[in-house]
């Protein structure tokens, strides 16, 4: 008899969202849907506000990257102010960006994903989770927690908060940076570079391989990616050009404030998730597991697949590893795991290069700033993707007009096409169990939504 | 066993999730005295049965249960009403859950226009608003003591670690919890020097006047350098390293606690705080944004239609 298996919650993510099987009468997959379920309109209620204020409202779209909507907020105020943040104002921006990175992915991968890998895919439900972890394995738990705080904590010491923060403003930054604390957070941050180095160890020695299998075929789908990239082609997270590439490996290059001449954001009925994709490649839109139309994805992997290079050695390496190993562009959707351990890997490197300036104790941290009526258009990469914030205000510097594209949003469609991969490949004749199930939502915690 | 504690997340952006985990080493000696049961960021439990086949939403029995978020759809509903009918105390942890939060700035609207408008950027295809399947929003968003019973409140935006540890802590240990009573300014060192001649607010478009090299108590009060603070009029309990987590950073408090008095109103008190110290009010650009934390409790009403725009509307 047909029927619908309904997951939910999907958990271990950051959002609310539920996953549908239909199983039609032979116990096949029929169809399968990742329903996003809550929507706050954040759009609406910025407008009027004076745009200074934006990025400390802003950055509660999300508590686990909330740096991530204060930076490219505060970059959007700095455009409709026609403003340029000083030099050392513009790096203390970056620094906390790229802490916040470091943060994110210890949290994803050890807290979130890692039940999945260390107890395994089967594991019984009540005790596949982090304190399942702690329990099976409570020297790496021990140091994972450890790790974890160190990194909230560096953010909070030097920034007054890690969640929700308040020190990036527009024109700059807050407060400059003391000798004593660049010192404090250089030492930090090579302790964390040294777990990043074990946590890439770890999981290429002692997690991966276990899974060759797995990560070859889950939720895999083929598509194109989006990130953001220097001149010269190397991987940035605070700032840069965008960056398309189809399957093929061809590449579009455009500037943040074009935006919306690149993508555009379909909708469906039944998710309030809308679903970008690539309107430049003049394909429309189609979920189709085999002619997919118009769709890319963000995130980890889609950043290491877009990069030419990574600037930073350690994470170089890594990368040529990976790139030998699985092409480019990579498309195994488990793979976004391995691209974010790179990428913490380099965030520690880079984190590190930009307390090594001398500059970035300058006290020339806020450039002069009027309000004034403009546009502005202000992107970095959030772990999740690509995130971009476009206000309008007007002669009082007031918002009139805003239009976000987060993160998530882009992988949307994405999520949805792995889902119904991985469930038409593990659902035959209706038979089906927790494990199987738990393994469809794998693919999408690939995707760190 | 130890206690059962179980947790949910509503109209939420996971700040609240974050900040317990923020408890850090502490965590792992806290999680030793108590069992979560359910808790979606971190554990798998499902609401229909882990094969997904139930037809009525569960959530297991608890002692404790922690909720954050506001409640502005059908499903947030459903989800804390089950909460209390199966946790013998229930938390509203985060300003969301005990004031709205940010999220009830939309309550100027109305959730339906916000989430129209969402669907009417220049980027976004022609469409219909989604309603299949997904939940049905509310008139608003709701703090959660406008719908359920609620044991003890917890704000911040994010609620402060030390304090979550404190609750979680008493309550295993059968005592009442220790949470401050105070204003931001009880607990803020910086220094005041009296009422001065400070006529106006000004908007944080120039940093504060400070020396870095010296401590927060060196720092002149932000409100007396003329500085819109909310300090005054604001719940304490954000401080973590001996000074508020905004002004350690030099900046001015915007409410994220909530108001001092749980039914306070965070705009009028701030007006009467400005006031009473010689103060224009109406130097305050974006007065209604006074509530951007507190905006339930029907304290942010859906806006009069603009005279003008309704007579175009005709």
């Amino acid at each position: 008899m047909a029927k619908v298996i309904n997951i939910q919650p999907v958990t271990r993510i950051e959002g609310h969202a539920r996953i549908a099987i239909h199983l039609d009468d032979d116990g096949e997959v029929k169809d399968a849907f990742l329903h996003i379920m809550s929507l706050r309109g954040f759009e609406k209620f910025i407008e009027g506000r004076p745009a200074e204020e934006v990025p400390r409202i802003v950055n509660r779209i999300c508590g686990i990257c909330p740096w991530m909507h204060h930076l490219s907020s505060n970059k959007a105020v700095d455009g409709c102010f026609d403003v340029t943040p000083t030099p050392t104002g513009h790096k203390l921006r970056e620094l906390c960006q790229t802490m916040a990175h470091i943060n994110d992915k210890i949290l994803h991968f050890f807290f979130l994903a890692a039940p999945d890998f260390v107890l395994g895919p089967d594991s019984d439900f009540a005790v596949r989770n982090v304190i399942g972890i702690v329990k099976e394995a409570p020297e790496l738990a021990a140091q994972v927690v450890k790790m974890r705080q160190l990194g909230q904590m560096m953010l909070e010491r030097f920034a007054g908060k890690a969640i929700h923060p308040i020190a990036g403003v527009v024109g700059g930054f807050a407060k400059p940076m003391t000798e004593e604390e660049r010192i404090g957070l250089l030492t930090d941050t090579r302790t964390l570079l040294d777990f990043a180095l074990f946590a890439m160890d770890f999981a290429k020695t002692s997690v991966f391989p276990k899974y060759e299998e797995t990560i070859a075929s889950l939720g895999t789908i083929t598509t194109g990616f989006l990130g953001t990239v220097d001149d010269t082609g190397a991987l940035q997270l605070y700032d840069g050009h965008l960056r398309l590439m189809k399957a093929d490996g061809s590449i579009t290059d455009f500037p943040v404030n074009q935006y919306d001449q690149y993508l555009s954001e379909h909708v469906e009925s039944w998710t309030y998730g809308k679903l970008p994709y690539a309107q430049c490649w003049e394909e429309g839109f189609s979920m189709d597991l085999d002619a997919p139309k118009g769709i890319y994805r963000a995130n980890t992997l889609a950043r290491i697949n877009v990069s030419e290079t990574i600037a930073t050695s350690h994470a170089q390496g890594e990368l040529e590893e990976f790139r030998e190993k699985f092409g480019r562009p990579a498309q195994g959707t488990l793979l976004y795991h391995w691209a974010r351990l790179i990428e913490l890997v380099y965030s520690c490197e880079r984190t590190i290069e930009l307390l090594e300036q001398d500059d970035i104790t300058d006290t020339d941290i806020r450039a002069k700033v009027e309000p004034k009526a403009g546009r502005g258009v202000g992107s970095v990469e959030a772990p999740r993707g690509t995130l971009i914030h476009d206000y309008t205000t007007d002669n009082d510097g007031m918002i009139v007009k805003a239009n976000m594209i987060v993160g998530t949003t882009h992988n949307i469609a994405p999520m949805n096409m792995s889902v119904k991969q991985a469930a038409t490949t593990l659902i035959k004749g209706g038979v089906y169990d927790e494990g199987l199930l738990n393994k469809v939502e794998m693919a999408v915690r690939a995707y760190d939504p | 066993m130890g206690v059962r504690v179980a947790e949910e997340w509503l109209h939420s952006c996971s700040g609240c999730e974050i900040a317990i985990l923020n408890i850090g080493e502490p965590l792992i000696d806290i999680l030793g005295l108590i069992d979560f049961v359910h808790m979606p960021v971190l554990m798998d439990h499902k609401y229909y049965g882990q094969l997904g086949d139930g037809k009525k939403l569960e959530i297991p029995e608890a002692v404790v249960g922690i909720v954050s978020g506001g409640v502005a759809n059908e499903e947030h509903l459903e989800v804390l009403e089950e909460m209390r009918k199966q946790c013998k105390i229930l938390i509203a942890l985060g300003t969301c859950a005990t004031h709205g939060g940010l999220p009830a700035l939309i309550n100027s609207w109305g959730m339906k226009a916000g989430i129209e408008n969402s669907y009417a950027t220049p980027t976004t295809d022609d469409c219909q608003v989604p309603e299949d399947i997904v939940p049905t929003p509310l008139d608003r968003v709701y703090a959660l003591d406008e719908k359920v019973k609620i044991d003890i409140i917890l704000p911040g935006c994010p609620p402060n670690p030390r304090l979550i540890a404190e609750v979680i802590t008493a309550l295993v240990e059968g005592r009442d919890p220790v949470i401050p009573g105070k204003s931001v300014c009880d607990t803020c060192p910086t220094k005041r020097e009296g009422k001065g001649n400070v006529k106006t607010v000004r908007r944080f478009l120039e940093n504060a006047d400070f020396d870095p090299e010296k401590p927060i108590d060196d720092m002149r009060c932000l409100l007396e350098q003329g500085l819109m603070c909310m300090g005054p009029v604001t719940a304490a309990g954000c401080s973590r390293r001996g000074a508020p987590s905004c002004i350690s950073a030099r900046v001015p408090c915007r409410g994220c606690f909530g108001p001092v008095r749980k039914d306070g109103n965070q705009m009028l008190d701030m007006m009467n705080a400005l006031a009473s110290n010689g103060i224009d009010f109406k130097s305050v650009v974006d007065r209604r944004s006074l509530l951007r934390f507190s905006g339930a409790h029907g304290q942010l009403r859906q806006l009069p239609v603009p005279v003008r725009k309704a007579k175009e509307d005709e």
